[in-house]
This record gives C-alpha cells, structure tokens and sequence, in this order.
C-alpha cells in the first residue's frame, strides 16, 4: 500500500508563475527503502518541475518495471501515469507521444530495465528522437529481485554476494551517444545542485533527453567493493556545474567566458555549462565521446551535461506529424465519407 | 475420352515460377472473367520466396457463387517445368492441360484421359519480342490470350484492363496487346475453340452477388480502409507476411485522405517498430493516451505481443489487432493460410485474460469489422482482434461494395473531459459506476486538479491506487468478467440462414454446422451439396467473440454439430467447449491444415465420413496440398 501524504501545507510555501506551491507537484509516499538515491531523484523532478513553472497535468509519466520504475507514483500525483512492462517503456512513449504531441513526457527506468531486457527499445527509441526526458536511475543492481548484478555493474564491482562483477559493464550514457541521441548526461542523485537543472534542460529540450543518474542501492549495493555506492561515487565524482534560466527570466549572473559555455535551447530557455576541461566541448560528440572514456580510463565519473544538440530534430518533425495533436482528431477530420468510398467501390470492379 | 464439360463452372489453376511476371497476367485473366459478370475467386498460392520457386494461381469460376476452394482442378496452364510432373496428376479426368511445347513434353507426362493443348509461347515470344525480359513476362500474356479463345474470354474486355493497368506506361500497352493477340489467334488456328468448359457473358445465378454489385478486393486493403474510416491515427507495426499489406494499404490511402489541408503535414503517425513488441507496445502507449491505433501482425507477432495484450487487457486500453493467420512459427509456412491462432489470441497473455475477437469472412466484413473494432475497443476499454487470416487477406475476394454511412458517429466510450470531470464528484478509474463493468477514463492532460490517475497491471484497488489485497484483486478480474458479458451484446451476432428445403431427407438427425472467416463459403457449398443428397444441415457462422447465446442455443437444438475450421486441433470446438455449456461429444471437428485453403469437397467428404454415409456422386479426392 502507498500512504496518502497529510494534505496541511505550509501557508507561506512560495508559489512558482502558476501560483504551485512545490507540494502541488508531490505524489505517493515512497515505498522504496529509506535512503534509496531513487527518492532523491523524485525530489530532483519534481522540484525541477516546480522551478520551471509546468502545469503538473500537462506532463506524462512512463515507465518500466523495477524500484525505478515504481519511482512515477511518487512524483507529480496530478500528472496521469504509466508503469508499462518491463523493458518497454520506450514503445509505450513512442506511442502516447505521436498521440499527443503536446504533453512532456518524462520516462523513468531503471539499468536492468534499460540496459537489459529494454536495451533495444532504449536504441530504437534514441534512433526515433522521441521528444522525451529519459531518466535512468543506476544503481548497478536489480533491487526488487534482491541484489542481482544487473548489465551496468561495473567490471570488478563486487556484488552482495561477495563475488567480483566478471563482465564489462554498459556505459548507457556512451551508447545514446553513438547512436545519436542529442542531449546526453550523467549526474548523481546525491547532486541535487547539479541534477535539478539537468532536469529542467531536458524538459525544455526539444527531442530525446537522456540523463543516466548514478543512484546507489542502500540495501543491495552500498557496500565496501561496490563502485555505485554512495562512498565510491563521491569519491570518483567528477561534476561540472550546470545553471538553467528559463526563457522568461533575465540572466542576472555573470559568468566568467574562460570556463563557461552557453547554450540557448529551442524554447528559448539558456544553460550555462562550466566544463571540466577545455578539451571538452558539449557540441561536438567526438569530443564529448573522448572526453567520456578519458574519465572511464581514469575511473572518474564525469557527471554533468556531456552532450548537447539543440537543433535536433524530433520524431514528430521526422515523420511530418500535423500540430494538432492526434488524440483530438474527430469525425471531420479522419473519415473520408460516403462519396470517397463509392469511388474507391467503382475502381474495384 | 470423355472431356468435362460445364458453362461458368470450372477450376483452372496455372503453374508458375515465382518472379516470373505472371502474377499481373493471371490477374488480368481473373478479373476479365470478374467484368464479364460471372462469380469467380482467384487464389495465390505462393511460395516464402522471390523468385524461382514454384507458385500456383487457382481459379474458381461458379455461375452458383460459391467462392470458396472447390477442390480439383479442370484446365491446368503450366508454364513452370519444376512442377509439371505433380500438375498434370492433379488434373480431373476429362481435364484439359494447357503448357508451353517449345520443348516436347516427356513420354511419362502423358496421360490418356486429358486433352493435351501445346502452345509453343517461348518460342513465339522469341521471334516476336526484342529485350529478354519482354520475352520472359509476356509469355505469360501469350498463354492469357490463348484462354481467351479457348474459354470464349470477350477479348475487349482484356484490352481495357491493359489501358487501365498501364496507365501513364503507354509504351507497354502495344506488346501486351501484341502478346495477347499471338496467344488468341495461335488458339484458334489450332485449336477447336471454346472448349467444353467455357464462359458465357454475366453467367451468375447467384441471387446475392447480382443484387448487390460485388466489387474484387483483398481484405487486407479493406481493413486498412476500415482503419481510414474507423478513425486509426497511429499504426505500429512489424513487416510480416501475411499482414504487411494492411499497413502498404494504409499507408497508402492515409497519404491521399489524411493530409491537414492547412500545413499539408500528416494526421496520422506510422511507425515501423523494430520487432512486434514495440509495435504493440506503441499502440498501447497511443490508446492509453487518447489516438484510435492498431498494428497487424500474423501468428508469431501475436506470441511476441501477448505481454502488452495482458497489460492492455489488465490496464485497460483500447487496441485494436489484425491478425492475418498464417502457418506456423519460425520460418513456419508464412505464405500458407490457416485459422490456427484461435485460442492463442482469445486468451493472449498471462493470468486471467480474455479477449474480444471478431471473424470476417468476406472483404467487406474486413472493413466492417474494422471500423467497428476501434469504438468496440473503446467502448470496452481493451484489445479487439480482427481474425482474418492469409486466404481472406491477400487474395482478390468478391465481396458486396463497401458502404459508408455519413451519420455515423465515432463511439469513444466512457471517457470524462474535463467539463464532466467538474460535475463528477469522485473520480474512481476503477470504479464501475454504470454496473456494466465498464469504468470511466480520463486522458493525459485534461483537468489541473482532477481526473488524474496511475495505470499500471493487476496490483491496484477501484481508485487505481497500488494495492496487492487480494480483494482488491478478485473486485477486479471479476468486474473484467462482467465487462465482458457485457460485450456480447455489442459484437456482431452469427449468422443463420432459413434451412435448404430436403424433400425427403434420409436421416432423422438434426444436423447443424458451425464455422466462421474463409470456411464460410466451402462450408455453404458443401451444405448444399449434402442437402441435394438428402441430408439437410443448418448453419450459423460465428462473427464474433464472446459467444452470442444464440449459439448455445443452436448446439442444444441439434443433435450433432459439426465444426469446420482450418487447424489441427479444432481450436474453435475447444473454445466453444471452453465457453459454451454443451456436450463436446456433439461437437465434429472438420478439419483441414494444410496450408492451402479448405475446400467444398473435402467439408462434404469429411461430413459424409462422420455420417458414415456413401457419396452418391462419387468424386476423385485431392490431395489438400500442392
């Protein structure tokens, strides 16, 4: 059972443009075990979604099967959900997309569910450039089933059950790179300071939004020899700061050009990058690619906003989709009538 | 020797290799027959290839208007020497085989009971056609012409089905024309022409296709008509034979109807998925969100789409599903028909799961059922899917016109915008207010404070909220039950007709027959044919799942039924056992699994077989296959 969370809120909670106070965009309490990094990313969305001022009905949450997946009940309890199947998140959110094209869809899943069982759903639906945020929370293990290792565990990792990880793990984040995706991070769900904008750029990201959140499991894998504890990743973190302004905000804080980087994005919204070296560039995925491995070699996880294309086109640009959004097509619009059909009857015979 | 004769009644198959070019020649010869007003039904029989395999094209010709497969063949046309061998064998004895004798035909494939008619087409398209590959595709033009004569085909019906077939290619009406003339006059210098079989213009003494002015369609375009009409924008699917031209045809007309005349951009979404369990998973994503959608598939895109079609059942999300039955799994026999995924997609998926299916058996059921899928989809909140199978789907079906009414209006269920969400005082997704076991949704993004909820499998209560109590759960399944007795008021009821009139009927049983999709029409054929030998049966053809009570009732006012269908282990009795509360011992299968569709002789030879009775016409029995 979820519990209700007490409605009584604070009378001078600060309200945000549409006069949301951040409770507006809770959800269910979390069943999940205290200290799971995955509430922390709950937070992480919803306070995203607070910031930036979106109407909580008008955003779509999907996801898979697993802790992670369990994570949308938690977040946003105004917004309708969708805990689909295991590993077929990504079609579930091809489809409602092209179905309404005016909703933000924001995907969560989880490294089994995506480098797994879902791992050629996540290709295809990178390959689509689906206009989605998909948020893999990792943690390197299967939680629901008890501490299994799960595709992303890192090679040498050792497990709960003591024995070291014998396989090369899958690094998502360099995959949807390779296959094009053009918005690609990684973070920690202990860096609020950095995941809360990341989020928020995603969202205003017109096409697919991949952000691979390093998010350790308390009970399966938070121990010496695991290398997503939360010890082990603050020892290896390597963080590039992130700002996001809203279109409507005017930028008030100056930057210093040596070491940051401005983006403006499609909706006119701006990110500020402070980079982690000057080798890295976030519009060349080369670059952005070398840079990734360079940390794997040196065993740091570089987390930030590692790649960004804000031309991108999106799947419904691709497939020439009409602006009206599917859903609210009626009789008029779809059914081409008697007249239509009895010349389609004379060429038939 | 004794040569079959018959006006508009015969079967002539032609014997090709596949790539050849003869699939538009053997149309051509088909649909001429069609224009000059007599029933007739062509059937492909090919190959899972693209070229050199062997592949038939077998054509009914019944001024009676029965449509479905006869059983043996009258004029066999071979222009394929790998099979010529089987071909010949296959012929009735008074038959007539039509073959190319530019080489002389082997001592050991003369039989002394056919007429043997020798056209030399390689040797005539040499001298006459310049390019190789003229020579190779109008020889089987030449073999059309030579029909022409020999069957009394009117010529200039065959010369304006060129102009139509080669518009805006004018180059190549002349040596098709050319092609069909050498055919026709080799024909008639050399032959005594028409043969004993032969056409007579508007030859139809079938009351129903007069009437109605039938049209030559596949049902795979008239579903994908169906889905232009029934309002589908989003189509996900995976190519598998025999249902990837659902999606050709959809896309098709989509292209043509579906364009937004302001911008000029799309009102509907195809997607090409990277394997069924995308495609269904997108339909599902698009049905939960609000958009009329389906995919096609055949029988192993419905095993890879079970998982999604138990959430969607659980979940409750419109979907619909067009199953275009084919053999087998794997490389399986996937340019075969059968009606072999019954009760793989009437209990799709794991756990308790039932789902609705509807039959069509004529083209125009393809399009009826069609439309009617999307509001049955919405009205009851879960996956329709649509039986046709690969004989219905792909070949050339003459069908009543499909008919349109302008007043009808799309069902989308039970489903609260946001002005009714304002009036509604507590919103329960799972609450069966009506007590049909019908539930209202919301969609995505409609009303800021209400209306919202979480979908997600079986571990849920009425307000949609997690729960894993076993009574939330038995609350559940038991209303999807509920919802489900509803539906059988909603799906298409079977179809009966007035008993046939047996003067004096030599058995005092009351016989009836059960079948359903493309064993319709061999199965009202072989009716008639036992009730001419004194045994009437009654029949209904089943249209839908769940089960109209009618048919309980018409098992119980029998004293044996028998079952006609196209699989192995009568699928279809096992669901009426399964469902219905009769006597399995009344129940006959009649079976037929070969791949190829059934025919009438084999219905009225398994029947007589059951009834143990003698045929009083004794007729040579085929083998099923090719």
């Amino acid at each position: 059972m979820s519990y209700f969370k007490p409605k009584f809120r604070h009378p001078r909670l600060p309200v945000n443009a549409l006069g949301y106070t951040v409770a507006d965009y809770d959800g269910a309490i979390s069943t999940l075990c205290a200290g799971c990094g995955h509430d922390s990313i709950s937070t992480a969305i919803r306070n995203a979604c607070f910031l930036s001022s979106i109407q909580p009905h008008r955003i779509a949450k999907l996801s898979g099967i697993g802790c992670s997946s369990k994570t949308p009940t938690y977040f946003l309890g105004r917004s309708h959900g969708f805990n689909s199947v295991h590993g077929r998140m990504p079609s579930v959110a091809t489809g409602a997309s092209v179905a309404n094209r005016d909703l933000i869809y924001i995907g969560v899943s989880g490294d089994g569910d995506t480098a797994s069982i879902g791992m050629g759903q996540f290709i295809h639906l990178i390959r689509r450039n689906v206009n989605m945020t998909y948020i893999v929370a990792n943690n390197g293990c299967y939680g629901l089933t008890k501490g299994q290792d799960s595709a992303t565990a890192d090679l040498g990792s050792i497990s709960k059950y003591g024995s070291p990880t014998p396989f090369e793990g899958i690094d998502l984040a360099s995959l949807a790179l390779l296959q094009g995706a053009s918005f690609v991070a990684r973070s920690f769900s202990g860096d609020k300071e950095q995941l809360e904008p990341l989020i928020r750029a995603a969202m205003a990201h017109q096409g697919f939004a991949f952000i691979d959140i390093v998010s350790p499991c308390v009970t399966f894998a938070n121990h010496v020899g695991s290398t997503k504890s939360y010890a082990a990743t603050r020892a290896h973190l390597e963080a590039m700061p992130i700002d996001f302004v809203p279109m409507r905000e005017e930028i008030r804080t100056q930057y210093d050009p040596g070491t940051t980087q401005a983006i403006t994005l499609h909706d006119g919204s701006v990110i500020h990058l402070h980079k982690a070296s000057d080798s890295h560039q976030t519009d060349d995925r080369n670059k952005a690619l070398m840079t990734m491995q360079a940390a794997r070699e040196e065993n740091k996880i570089l987390t930030g906003l590692l790649y960004l294309d804000p031309n991108t086109q999106d799947l419904n640009h691709t497939i020439e989709l009409a602006t009206r959004p599917l859903n609210s097509l009626g009789k008029d619009e779809l059914c081409p009538g008697s007249r239509v059909l009895n010349s389609i009857n004379e060429g038939l015979r | 020797m004794k040569q079959i004769k018959g006006t508009n009644d015969f079967v002539v198959k032609f014997a090709n290799v596949n790539g050849s070019g003869s699939a538009s020649a053997n149309h051509l010869f088909a649909k001429a027959i069609f224009r000059m007003g007599i029933p007739v039904s062509p059937r492909n029989i090919f190959p899972s290839n693209i070229q050199g395999l062997p592949t038939w094209y077998e054509v009914r010709v019944s001024s009676k208007g029965y449509l479905g497969r006869r059983g043996g063949v009258d004029l066999m046309v071979c222009v394929n020497p790998q099979t010529m061998e089987q071909d010949i064998a296959e012929i009735e004895p008074g038959g007539y085989f039509v073959y190319d004798d530019t080489k002389p035909l082997a001592p050991h494939l003369k039989r002394d009971d056919i007429t043997y008619l020798g056209i030399p087409l390689t040797e005539m398209c040499m001298r006459e056609f310049k390019v190789p590959r003229l020579q190779q595709l109008l020889k089987n033009v030449v073999y059309v012409g030579a029909m022409a004569a020999l069957l009394d085909i009117r010529f200039s019906i065959l010369k304006d089905l060129l102009n139509d077939q080669f518009k805006g290619k004018e180059k190549l009406i002349h040596p098709n024309v050319r092609a069909l003339e050498m055919g026709f006059q080799y024909a008639t210098e050399n032959f005594s022409c028409p043969l004993p079989i032969r056409l007579e213009m508007g030859g139809n003494d079938a009351p129903h296709i007069k009437e109605s002015n039938h049209i030559l369609m596949n049902g795979n375009t008239a579903a994908a008509l169906g889905a232009i009409y029934g309002g589908a924008t989003v189509a996900a699917w995976y190519p598998i034979t025999p249902s990837t031209s659902v999606i050709d045809a959809f896309s098709k007309y989509a292209q043509r109807m579906r364009i937004d005349p302001g911008t000029g951009k799309k009102n509907f979404a195809i997607l090409q998925a990277e394997d069924e369990i995308a495609a269904m998973g997108i339909v599902v994503g698009a049905g939960w969100n609000g958009a009329r959608a389906f995919t096609a598939t055949s029988g192993p895109g419905l095993s890879l789409m079970s998982e999604f079609l138990g959430l969607a059942y659980f979940a409750e999300v419109p979907v619909v599903l067009i199953d275009v039955q084919r053999s087998g799994p794997s490389t399986g026999m996937p340019t075969r028909s059968q009606q072999s995924d019954i009760l793989a997609a009437a209990y799709a998926s794991h756990g308790d799961t039932k789902h609705m299916l509807l039959f069509p058996a004529t083209p125009r059921e393809c399009f009826d059922m069609t439309v009617q899928a999307f509001d049955l989809a919405e009205r009851f909140q879960t996956p329709i899917i649509i039986m046709s199978d690969l004989d219905l789907g792909m070949n050339d079906v003459m069908s009543p016109p499909l008919e349109w009414d302008d007043d009808y209006e799309m069902d989308r269920g039970k489903v609260l915008d946001a002005e009714a969400l304002d009036t509604v005082e507590k919103f329960g997704r799972y609450l069966d207010v009506d007590g049909d076991g019908i539930c209202y949704r919301t969609l995505p993004g409609t009303h800021p404070d209400k209306g919202a909820f979480f979908t997600r499998g079986s571990s849920k209560n009425e307000m949609a909220i997690y729960s894993e109590r076993g009574e939330d759960y038995v609350q559940n399944v038991d209303r999807l039950l509920r919802k489900f007795e509803t539906a059988k008021s909603y799906v298409p009821e079977p179809k009966t007709h007035p008993p046939i009139e047996v003067k004096k009927p030599k058995t005092r049983k009351k016989l009836g027959a059960l079948f359903f999709g493309t064993s319709a029409s061999p199965a009202y054929e072989a009716v008639e044919t036992l009730a001419e030998e004194g045994y009437p049966i009654d029949t209904m053809r089943i249209r839908a799942f769940p089960f109209h009570k009618s048919l309980d009732d018409f098992i119980h006012e029998h004293d044996a039924v028998f079952v006609i269908e196209q699989n192995r282990d009568g699928q279809m009795r096992q669901l009426i056992m399964n469902e219905c509360h009769v006597s399995p011992d009344k129940l006959t299968s009649v079976l037929n699994y070969s791949g190829i569709p059934i025919t009438a002789r084999t219905i009225a030879s398994q029947i007589r077989q059951a009834l143990d009775i003698e045929s009083a016409n004794v007729v040579k029995l085929h083998p099923e296959s090719v």
